[in-house]
């Protein structure tokens, strides 16, 4: 299936969950938030939440800022 | 016989603003340093507690291994996340809820902070006033500690502080113009309008700072603290501005309880008149 991850297009298998995305992309064990289709998801659910065909994805982290 | 004079630090009191005491009333920034190391060093010097971060995407590639967090002592700082960049109210809420999800993931004492900022303009980075409101009022509803920078209108200060604002963050002049405080007038007003029967209500002056005496400035008007970024960043040595700054902010603080003098338009003496041996003009 196709998603878009922080405006790129990625091409995953299906039943990827946001945590095995995440693994896969070595952001695992980081601080990192995911939004799915603008929607927050939190951590505690990124096992849970499995991602659909179309998907945008957005991972954020903090970076210095005024 | 001797005098024990107090230490001024002891003439104050801490500053409480969203839920938390704070003893530096010096809030910096994080951005636009050449590199995390003289960043790490400037935010040691300049005393503050509370330093603000922005939310932005993980670099997908270009990892150079090291990132912000890697040089930010998470038990000695509260992280105050920004929503800069935000040009809507929605953005905003969107952006102040993963910084909250970071924090929450960091277990950082600001995890329900934010520093809201919703602009109008690229160019100037004023705030949009109508979506700034719809913000505040959808953050405090959600349980945020809204920390919100606004210009320094009065009237939209008054609005913030109303829709549950914890804290009111006028602007002195543009973010990182550099141009200080240019309308002291409108702070003034600011503080009397917000801290009318409520002088515990915070009031921070943010953006704009150039230098240090611009942060004597906006403390010696009554501001409970001062935010600043640029002022350190760009610095030509960051560390010792940093330093600067860290004086600048007691400075105007002790100078502002300690009570200015009035100003008048002719000289006096500060010796006497009385005893004077020598010939005086007009008398």
């Amino acid at each position: 299936m196709k998603l878009t991850v922080n405006g790129n297009h990625r091409e995953s298998p299906a039943d990827q969950t946001v945590a095995s995305l995440l693994g896969e992309m070595g952001m695992d064990g980081r601080p990192v938030a995911v939004e799915v289709n603008a929607q927050l998801v939190p951590k505690r659910q990124h096992e849970n939440v499995t991602l659909r065909d179309g998907d945008v994805i957005e991972l954020v982290t903090l970076v210095g800022g005024g | 016989m001797t005098t024990v004079t107090r230490p001024p630090e002891q003439l104050d009191t801490p500053l409480h603003v969203g839920g938390r005491t704070l003893q530096s009333r010096l809030i910096v920034g994080t951005g636009k340093y050449a590199d995390y190391e003289t960043m790490r060093r400037a935010l040691d010097a300049c005393g503050a507690e509370v330093i603000t971060v922005a939310v932005r995407r993980e670099r997908l590639v270009d990892e150079e291994g090291r990132s912000l967090l890697d040089f930010i002592d998470m038990d000695r700082y509260t992280i105050l996340p920004n929503t800069a960049g935000c040009f809507n109210a929605d953005d905003a809420v969107r952006v102040a809820r993963l910084g909250r999800e970071l924090l929450d993931q960091l277990d950082n004492p600001g995890k329900d902070w934010v520093k809201l900022e919703v602009l109008a303009d690229k160019k100037t980075l004023l705030p949009d006033p109508q979506g700034t409101l719809e913000a505040t009022r959808e953050l405090v509803a959600d349980g945020f500690k809204v920390l919100c920078y606004t210009s320094d209108d009065p009237i939209m200060a008054v609005k913030i502080k109303e829709a549950g604002a914890a804290a009111v963050m006028p602007a002195g002049s543009p973010i990182g113009s550099g141009q200080g405080v240019l309308n002291p007038n409108s702070i003034a007003i600011i503080l009397e309008m917000l801290k009318d029967n409520d002088a515990n209500y915070p009031v921070i002056v943010d953006a704009g700072v150039g230098t240090a005496s611009d942060v004597v400035i906006a403390m010696e008007l009554g501001a409970d603290g001062v935010l600043l970024n640029t002022g350190i960043a760009h610095a030509r040595e960051p560390v010792h501005m940093a330093h600067a700054m860290h004086h600048a902010i007691n400075a105007g603080r002790l100078a502002y309880l300690a009570g200015r003098i009035d100003k008048k338009r002719y000289a006096t003496a500060s010796s006497p008149w009385t005893g004077v041996i020598s010939y005086i003009p007009g008398e």
